[in-house]
C-alpha cells in the first residue's frame, strides 16, 4: 500500500496517483512510482505549459505531425544545417552555482550532438541579484566560473551572452545556457528506438547516486530547504564529455545506431520510454547490467539517477562489437542493458526478476494536461499609468558621494568634475552592471577555440564562420525581465524583436529562434497570466518576423519566499551570413575620423521609451510606465533596410539602440574604438514634449545608429530609408578623444573616451573586489 | 568592412611536399583540429593526426603538441599526458634534433616530461583568461620565429588558467643569457609594463625553446591567429618558420 506521503513528497497529486492506479490497474511498485514521478513532472511532461505553447506555430505543426526531433534543425546550405536549443539550470544553479552551470551547459550540449551535430557554439543568459549582496556575489563567480570549467575543456567556444542583474533574481538566479551545432542535413540522427530484438546500448558516465528526482526539483518553488536539495544537483566532467563528443559522432557515422538520446533528466526512465514511445515499440532492460559507481544502488536510484554524460543508443543487431569498440577507445564505458521489444512496455528487471513495467506511452503521452486559470495582476495597470514623462522632466543632481566610488579607481577619475548637466547620469548608466562591460565574465570563457569565431570590434551578435562554406551564421540571445514585468505581451514582442534587429547589425538575416521562458509558480493566476501573454507576444514578434521558435524550453518556479521573479523570456535568435565577408561591427572605425553617424529610427514611440528604463530605475528609482512602444512590422523594415545596406557595405558601424538609451548607444560604439564623436540633436526632430532624458537615456525601440564614411553614402542610405518608411537623421560625426552630446546651442554631456571605458570596464571589477589580473611587481609571489 | 582567408577545413590551397606535421591527439586535446586545419588548410603543408597510444613517428618532420584539456587536466595540467604511450617517441624525434611545437596544454606537457625547463601554474588571478594579447619576438633565429624579424610584435589570443611560467633563479638566467626565451608579453607598442604581463609569468615569458632550439612551448595560440577573419594573422609566421627551416635543412 502506498501511503499518499510517498507521492505527494514525489511531487504527485491525488487525482495523478489515481490516473496511475488505472493505468496499472494496480498499485505501483516504488520504481514505477518515481518513473511517473519524473515523466510527469512540469520540466518533462509540460503539463502546464503544453497548451500554451500550442501557439507556436511551428511547434504545433512539428508535434501534430510527429517531426518534434527534427524541428530544431534550420537548413544553411544544401548539404548542412543547423541546430540548435536553449534549456535553463535555475534551480541548480541557486544551490550549487558551480555544479548547476556546469551541468547546464553538458546538457544542452548533449541535446545537440545526440542528433549528430557538431557543437561549435555555447551561449548563455544570466541573471543575478544585485552584487551589492554577497551572496549574489558568491552566485555570479561560481556560475561563470562553472560555465567556464565546463565550456573551455570541453572544447566549444562561449561566443555571446547576457547578463541582468535586479533584486527580482536574488535568491533565484537565471542560467539558461544555449548551444549550437552543425549537421549533414541527410545525416541527423533520430531518437527513435526502431527494430524490434534491435540491441540497447548505454555509454558514457557509470551511474551514480547523484541528481535523483533532479526533474522534480525543478518543478517546485525555491524555499528555506532547498539548501538540502543540494545532493539532487548533478555533478557534471566535461573531459567526459569531450570523449563522448568525439564517440559518438564517430559512432554516428558507422550507420550502426539506429536511435539515440541523451540522459539528462529523468536519466534512463526518460530515454527509455520516450524512444520506446517515438518508435511505438517497448523496451527492456537489466539494471544490473549499467555501469554503477557504487553497487549497492536500487533500481528506483538507477531508474531516477541524472548522473551526467550517459547516452542511450538502439543499434542495428550484429554491430554491437564494432560501436562498443569506438566507445572503449575513447576511454568509456559501453555495455548492451537490454533490447528492444514489440510489446510497448518499458519493462525493467534487476538481475533478471521484473521491477517495473509501464506502457511507455503512458509515461510520455498521458501525462496529464492542465488548462489553469489566468488572471491580470493589479499592479500592471497602476504602473502602466504612472506619468514617466513628468518623473523623467524633474531636476536631479548627482552627490559626489554616488561619482566617487565609480571614479577612484582611474587614474584620471580622481581629478574629474561633472561640468554638463548629464555628465554624472551617463557615467551612472556606464556603471550600472546589468549595462557595463561584461568582460570580467567573458574573459573566463574560451571564445575562440574551433577556429570559427569571426572577430568583431565590438558586435550586436556574435558572427561564426562555417568551415568548408563561404557562409557564417550569427548567434544572440536577449531578454528584458523589466519589460515584461510592466506588459508581458510586449516584453515577449521585444524579446524577439531585440535579438531579430542585434542579429540583422551585424549583417545576418534572422530565421530562427529558441525560447527559454522563466516563470514563476504557473498555479498562481497571477503568473500564468503572464506566462501565456508573453507567449502570445512571442509567438506574434515571431510570426511577423518569420523567425519561426524552432526548440524551447519552459521553467517555472522560479520564486522564493520574498516573490516571484520578473516574467523573463530570454530569446536566442539564429541568424545567416550568405557571404561572412559582408558583415558589420558595432565599434566607430579606429581611423574613422570624420565618419558621419546617423541615426535610423522606424516609428515613434509616445513616451521615449522612458517607460522601464534603466534610467529611470536607476536615477529615479521608478520601475513604472509603459514598456517601450513596439511596432514588430516596422522593425522588420528596418532589418530589411540594415541587411540591404550592409550587403552593399555601406556602414561602417551598426548598433543598436537599448539599455541606456542612444548616449549609451553612442558611448559603446566609441569605448570600442577608442575614438571619440561629435553629436548635435535638433531640438525640431523631437517632439517638444519629450524631456531631455528621453532623448540621451529612452529606450525607444526600432532605433539603430549607424556611421557611413561619405555624405554620398548618406544621400543613398536616406533615400532607401525614405523607401521603407524610416527616418534617417545625420547626428553627428566620429573622432576626437571625447563623447560630446549637444542639444542646439546647449552642451549635455562632454566626457573623455578614455573615462567612460574605465567606468565602463571597471563596473563588474570594482564590485567583485577582483585580485588584480596582473602581477603588478612582475615578481614570483 | 572586408577580410580575407575565410578558407574552410578542406577548401584551402593545394597540398605542397613536406615537411610533413604531426600533431598529437590526447584524449580532451581540442585544439588539434585548428591545428592541423591551419598546417594543411591555409599553409598547404601535409598534417596527419597521431594517437596518443601510438609509439611511432617516423615519417614526420615536425611535431605539434595542440591545446586543450588533456586527460581532463586532472591532478595537473600535463601531468598526465607526459606518460602517454606517445610521449617516447616525441622524445626521440626531440633528440634526433627535429622541431617540436607545444602549444598552451601542449607547452604545459612539455614541462612536465623535461622537455623544456620549469613548470605553469595557475595565472595569479586565479581565473581563467581568453583574450588577445601582445608578443615581442626576442630570438628571430630559431626555427619556430625566422619568418618574424626580432622585436617584431604580434597579436596572438591566450587562453588559459595555468600560463604563469615559473622556474629557479639559475635556469631563469640561462634562459636568458641563451636566448632562449622567444616570446615575451608585452603592451602593443612592444613595451614590457607589469600591465601587458596577463598570467603573472616570470620575466613576462610566453614562450621558451631548449637548448638547441628544437623544442619551443607557448602559452598564446599562433594558429587561432592565422588567418585575418579570425582577428589577426601573426601568428601563422611560426608555421612557417617551421616549413622555412625544413627546408633550409633540406
Amino acid at each position: 500500500m502506498v501511503e499518499p506521503e510517498v507521492y505527494r513528497e514525489m511531487g504527485l497529486n491525488d487525482a495523478e496517483y489515481a490516473q496511475i492506479l488505472g493505468i496499472l490497474g494496480r498499485e505501483p511498485t516504488l520504481t514505477e512510482l518515481g518513473m511517473f514521478a519524473v515523466m510527469w513532472s512540469e520540466h518533462c511532461g509540460y503539463k502546464y505549459s503544453r497548451p500554451v505553447l500550442s501557439l507556436f506555430r511551428t511547434y504545433r505543426e512539428a508535434r501534430d505531425k510527429g517531426l518534434l526531433e527534427n524541428a530544431g534543425v534550420v537548413p544553411l546550405d544544401e548539404r548542412l544545417g543547423i541546430v540548435f536549443k536553449i534549456e535553463s539550470h535555475n534551480h541548480p544553479s541557486a544551490v550549487e552555482p558551480f555544479q548547476g552551470a556546469a551541468t547546464g551547459v553538458g546538457g544542452i550540449l548533449r541535446d545537440v550532438f545526440t542528433m549528430g551535430a557538431r557543437p561549435i557554439a555555447s551561449l548563455n543568459s544570466l541573471r543575478f541579484g544585485p552584487l551589492e549582496e554577497p551572496r549574489n556575489r558568491y552566485l555570479f563567480e561560481h556560475v561563470v566560473a562553472g560555465i567556464a570549467h565546463y565550456g573551455n575543456c570541453v572544447g566549444v567556444p562561449t561566443v555571446a551572452g547576457e547578463i541582468y542583474f535586479h533584486p527580482c533574481y536574488s535568491g533565484n538566479p537565471l542560467v539558461n545556457a544555449m548551444a549550437v551545432g552543425v549537421v549533414e542535413r541527410d545525416r541527423i540522427a533520430s531518437a527513435a528506438a526502431r527494430g524490434v530484438g534491435n540491441p540497447v546500448l548505454y555509454v558514457g558516465s557509470a551511474t551514480g547516486k547523484d541528481g535523483i528526482h533532479g526533474a522534480t526539483f525543478a518543478s517546485a518553488e525555491l524555499d528555506e530547504n532547498s539548501e538540502s536539495k543540494r545532493p539532487n544537483v548533478q555533478m557534471g566532467d566535461p573531459f567526459l564529455e569531450k570523449l563522448l563528443i568525439e564517440a559518438t559522432l564517430e559512432a554516428l557515422a558507422t550507420g550502426h545506431v539506429i536511435g539515440i538520446q541523451d540522459m539528462g533528466a529523468a536519466g534512463l526512465t526518460c530515454s527509455t520510454c520516450e524512444t520506446a514511445s517515438k518508435a511505438g515499440t517497448g523496451i527492456e532492460i537489466d539494471v544490473r547490467r549499467v555501469p554503477l559507481r557504487e553497487p549497492d544502488m536500487t533500481p528506483y536510484e538507477i531508474m531516477l539517477s541524472e548522473s551526467q554524460e550517459r547516452m542511450l543508443c538502439i543499434l542495428r543487431r550484429g554491430t554491437e562489437q564494432a560501436v562498443m569498440e569506438i566507445f572503449r577507445k575513447w576511454g568509456l564505458n559501453a555495455a548492451v542493458i537490454g533490447q528492444v521489444t514489440d510489446d510497448g512496455m518499458v519493462r525493467v528487471r534487476d538481475n533478471g526478476v521484473v521491477v517495473a513495467e509501464v506502457p511507455a506511452r503512458a509515461l510520455t503521452e498521458e501525462c496529464p494536461t492542465y488548462y489553469l486559470e489566468t488572471q491580470e495582476p493589479e499592479y500592471i495597470r497602476q504602473l502602466q499609468s504612472v506619468d514617466v514623462l513628468a518623473i523623467a522632466g524633474q531636476d536631479v543632481t548627482t552627490s559626489t558621494d554616488v561619482l566617487a566610488p565609480i571614479l577612484a579607481d582611474l587614474p584620471e577619475g580622481r581629478e574629474f568634475q561633472p561640468v554638463h548637466p548629464h555628465d554624472a547620469t551617463l557615467l551612472r548608466l556606464l556603471d550600472t552592471p546589468s549595462i557595463a562591460s561584461k568582460e570580467w565574465a567573458t574573459e573566463q570563457y574560451d571564445s575562440m577555440v574551433q577556429a570559427q569565431t569571426v572577430a568583431l570590434n565590438g558586435a550586436d551578435a556574435a558572427v561564426l564562420r562555417i568551415h568548408g562554406t563561404s557562409k557564417g551564421i550569427a548567434l544572440k540571445i536577449d531578454g528584458n525581465g523589466r519589460y515584461g514585468y510592466l506588459d508581458p505581451y510586449v516584453g515577449g514582442q521585444i524579446a524577439v524583436a531585440e535579438a531579430a534587429r542585434n542579429v540583422a547589425c551585424v549583417g545576418a538575416r534572422p530565421v530562427a529562434l529558441t525560447d527559454n521562458l522563466n516563470f514563476a509558480n504557473p498555479q498562481k493566476p497571477d503568473n500564468f497570466y503572464q506566462f501565456r501573454r508573453s507567449v502570445e507576444g512571442i509567438a506574434h514578434a515571431a510570426e511577423v518576423l518569420e523567425t519561426p521558435v524552432v526548440s524551447g524550453n519552459v521553467s517555472f518556479y522560479n520564486e522564493t519566499p520574498e516573490g516571484p521573479i520578473f516574467p523573463t523570456p530570454t530569446i536566442g535568435m539564429l541568424g545567416i551570413l550568405d557571404d561572412v565577408n559582408r558583415r558589420c561591427q558595432a565599434g566607430f572605425r579606429p581611423d574613422g575620423e570624420g565618419d558621419l553617424i546617423v541615426l535610423l529610427s522606424a516609428y515613434e514611440d509616445p513616451t521615449g521609451g522612458l517607460g522601464g528604463s534603466e534610467y529611470l530605475a536607476l536615477v529615479h528609482h521608478t520601475e513604472a510606465g509603459p514598456p517601450p512602444r513596439i511596432d514588430v512590422a516596422g522593425e522588420k523594415r528596418l532589418q530589411q533596410l540594415l541587411l540591404q545596406s550592409i550587403q552593399d557595405g555601406l556602414f561602417a558601424s551598426c548598433h543598436d539602440v537599448s539599455d541606456g538609451g542612444l548616449a549609451v548607444c553612442l558611448a559603446e560604439s566609441a569605448i570600442w574604438s577608442d575614438t571619440g564623436a561629435a553629436v548635435l540633436l535638433n531640438p525640431n526632430d523631437f517632439p517638444a514634449s519629450l524631456p531631455v532624458p528621453a532623448l540621451l537615456f529612452g529606450e525607444a525601440q526600432g532605433r539603430v545608429v549607424v556611421t557611413l564614411r561619405t555624405e554620398k553614402q548618406f544621400a543613398t542610405l536616406r533615400t532607401r530609408a525614405q523607401q521603407q518608411n524610416i527616418r534617417a537623421l545625420w547626428i553627428g560625426t566620429v573622432g576626437g578623444t571625447s563623447l560630446r552630446i549637444a542639444l542646439g546651442p546647449t552642451t549635455l554631456l562632454d566626457l573623455p573616451v578614455s573615462l567612460i571605458a574605465g567606468v565602463y570596464r571597471n563596473a563588474l571589477p570594482r564590485r567583485m573586489h577582483a585580485p588584480s589580473p596582473q602581477n603588478r611587481t612582475g615578481e614570483t609571489p | 568592412m572586408s577580410a580575407q582567408g575565410t578558407s574552410g577545413r578542406g577548401s584551402g590551397p593545394a597540398v605542397r611536399r613536406g615537411p610533413k606535421f604531426a600533431v598529437i591527439r590526447f584524449p580532451g586535446s581540442n585544439c588539434d583540429q585548428d591545428a592541423l586545419h591551419v598546417i594543411r588548410n591555409v599553409l598547404g603543408r601535409p598534417a596527419e593526426y597521431v594517437w596518443h597510444r601510438e609509439r611511432d613517428l617516423q615519417g614526420f618532420d615536425v611535431v605539434v603538441l595542440p591545446g586543450g584539456f588533456s586527460y581532463g587536466d586532472y591532478l595537473r595540467t600535463g601531468a598526465v599526458a607526459r606518460f602517454a604511450p606517445i610521449m617516447d617517441a616525441v622524445r626521440a624525434h626531440a633528440e634526433r634534433g627535429k622541431p617540436v611545437l607545444g602549444i598552451c596544454n601542449g607547452f604545459q606537457i612539455l614541462c612536465e616530461a623535461h622537455l623544456l625547463p620549469g613548470a605553469l601554474v595557475r595565472n595569479t588571478s586565479c581565473r581563467f583568461l581568453c583574450k588577445y594579447v601582445s608578443l615581442r619576438v626576442e630570438n628571430a633565429d630559431t626555427p619556430f620565429t625566422c619568418a618574424y624579424s626580432e622585436g617584431q610584435v604580434l597579436r596572438i589570443p591566450i587562453a588559459h588558467g595555468e600560463g604563469r611560467y615559473v622556474c629557479d633563479e639559475a635556469t631563469l638566467q640561462e634562459l636568458e643569457a641563451q636566448r632562449r626565451v622567444l616570446f615575451r608579453y608585452v603592451n602593443a607598442r612592444g613595451e614590457l609594463t607589469p600591465e601587458s604581463n596577463p598570467n603573472g609569468s616570470m620575466g613576462s615569458i610566453a614562450g621558451v625553446a631548449n637548448a638547441r632550439f628544437n623544442v619551443l612551448g607557448m602559452m598564446p595560440h599562433p594558429e587561432r591567429a592565422s588567418e585575418k577573419i579570425l582577428g589577426s594573422a601573426d601568428g601563422r609566421g611560426v608555421f612557417e618558420s617551421l616549413v622555412l627551416s625544413a627546408v633550409a635543412v633540406a
